[in-house]
C-alpha cells in the first residue's frame, strides 16, 4: 500500500526584508535554510518539523512558516 | 468580541502592527532589536490592545527608532528625554498605555535622570530598555552597561568602568515592576512583557540583546548567533535557577525573569484625586 504523500510545510522568506544574518540557518535545529547570496533560502523543506524558531528569532520580519 | 486565538501552525501576523512601508528596517544584519520588538508585538497581540490606545515614545539611538516600524501612536524625541515626554503625555492623556523603548545609553547616561524620577514617581507606563552594552549608532563608543574588560571604540585596551545593574537601579529608584530578559528566549521575554503590559505602574524591563556589529567585532564574536549563545544564553539565568545553581556557575552571569514586583499608588491617580479633592471645590 503506498504511504499517503506527506504533507510539506510552506516557508515564505521575504528577500526584500532579508539581511542574510543567518540567525535562521543557526538556531534551525533540523538545517532547513541555508544563506545564498543577500538573503536566506529553503535547502531541504522535507526536514522542516514546523517548530517555527527562525519566525520566532528573525530580527527583519523575513521569514514565515505556514503549516 | 474577542478574536480567537490564532493555531500554533499558522505564523504570526506580525505586519498588522507595522508600518510595512518602512521595512526593511536600519537595525543591522543580526542586531537582536527586531527579535525584542517582535516579543513586544506578541505581548500586545496577547493583552488584545487596541494599537489606538498605545503610544511609543523614544529618544535617541538605535533601539529609539522602534516607534518608527510601528503603527500606533508614536513620538520620537530628544536624547534621553523619552521619559519627560512621555511623563506629559500621561498627564495630558491618562488612557493612553504608554511603551518606552530605549538603549541603554539612552536611559542610563544621557537620560540617566529623567530616568530615575520617573521610577520614583511610579507613572503608569512600560520602559523597555534594550541593552546591547555598546552606542551603536555613533559608532561603538563604550556605554554604562559595557562590561570590564571590553572593547570599545572610545575603550582601546578594555574597559574599566563598572557597568551599571540597570534592574537593580530601577528597584532602588522606585519601580514598582523590575524585569530582565534576552533577545534569545524570544518566548519567555513574551511572557515578561504580557506580565509587564498588565501593571499598574512603572514597568521596567530591561533585555539584553547584541550589537553583532560594533561589539561583537571590536570583541572578537564571530556572529549574531555566536553572540546570542555566549551572552544571552550563557551568559543569564533564571529565576527559577537561582536556587539550585551554586554560587560559582552564578559568577559573572545576570539573572532574568521577574525581578521585583510591588503595588503602590500612581502617580496620575493620585493627582487627579489631588485636583478632585482641591481644586474643584
Amino acid at each position: 500500500m503506498a504511504e499517503p504523500e506527506k504533507k510539506l510545510p510552506r516557508i515564505e522568506i521575504s528577500e526584500r526584508r532579508c539581511k542574510a544574518c543567518s540567525i535562521c540557518v543557526d538556531f534551525c535545529p533540523t538545517n532547513v535554510l541555508e544563506i545564498r547570496g543577500t538573503s536566506c533560502v529553503v535547502k531541504d523543506l522535507e526536514a522542516c518539523t514546523r517548530c517555527q524558531l527562525c519566525d520566532l528569532r528573525c530580527p527583519d520580519f523575513a521569514i514565515r512558516v505556514f503549516d | 468580541m474577542a478574536v480567537a486565538k490564532q493555531k500554533l501552525s499558522v505564523p504570526f501576523d506580525y505586519d498588522k502592527y507595522l508600518r510595512k512601508d518602512k521595512l526593511p528596517h536600519i537595525w543591522c544584519p543580526g542586531c537582536g532589536h527586531g527579535i525584542v520588538l517582535k516579543s513586544l508585538l506578541r505581548a500586545i497581540d496577547n493583552k488584545e490592545l487596541s494599537k489606538d490606545d498605545l503610544c511609543m515614545v523614544s529618544g535617541i539611538g538605535c533601539s529609539s527608532r522602534t516607534p518608527g516600524y510601528v503603527d500606533f501612536n508614536t513620538l520620537h524625541t530628544i536624547h534621553g528625554r523619552a521619559f519627560s515626554f512621555a511623563t506629559g503625555l500621561k498627564l495630558a492623556k491618562p488612557s493612553l498605555k504608554m511603551i518606552i523603548a530605549t538603549g541603554d545609553g539612552d536611559a542610563m547616561a544621557i537620560g540617566g535622570n529623567h530616568f530615575i524620577h520617573t521610577c520614583r514617581r511610579n507613572i503608569d507606563m512600560l520602559i523597555i530598555v534594550y541593552s546591547n552594552a555598546i552606542y551603536g549608532m555613533t559608532g561603538g563608543q563604550s556605554s554604562p552597561t559595557t562590561p570590564i574588560g571590553s572593547i570599545a571604540t572610545t575603550a582601546r585596551y578594555g574597559n574599566v568602568e563598572p557597568p551599571f545593574d540597570i534592574c537593580e537601579m530601577a528597584k532602588a529608584a522606585g519601580a514598582t515592576f523590575v524585569a530582565r530578559g534576552t533577545a534569545y528566549h524570544t518566548q519567555e521575554l513574551e511572557r515578561t512583557f504580557t506580565e509587564a503590559l498588565g501593571h499598574k505602574g512603572t514597568a521596567v524591563v530591561e533585555v539584553i540583546d547584541s550589537c553583532p556589529i560594533y561589539f561583537g567585532r571590536m570583541n572578537k564574536q564571530r556572529g549574531a548567533s555566536e553572540m546570542m549563545e555566549n551572552i544571552e544564553k550563557n551568559g543569564t539565568f533564571s529565576v527559577k535557577q537561582a536556587d539550585k545553581l551554586p554560587d560559582e556557575k552564578k559568577e559573572g552571569k545576570l539573572v532574568r525573569g521577574i525581578l521585583h514586583r510591588v503595588e503602590r499608588p500612581e502617580y496620575c491617580e493620585q493627582y487627579d484625586k489631588l485636583i478632585v479633592a482641591k481644586a474643584t471645590k
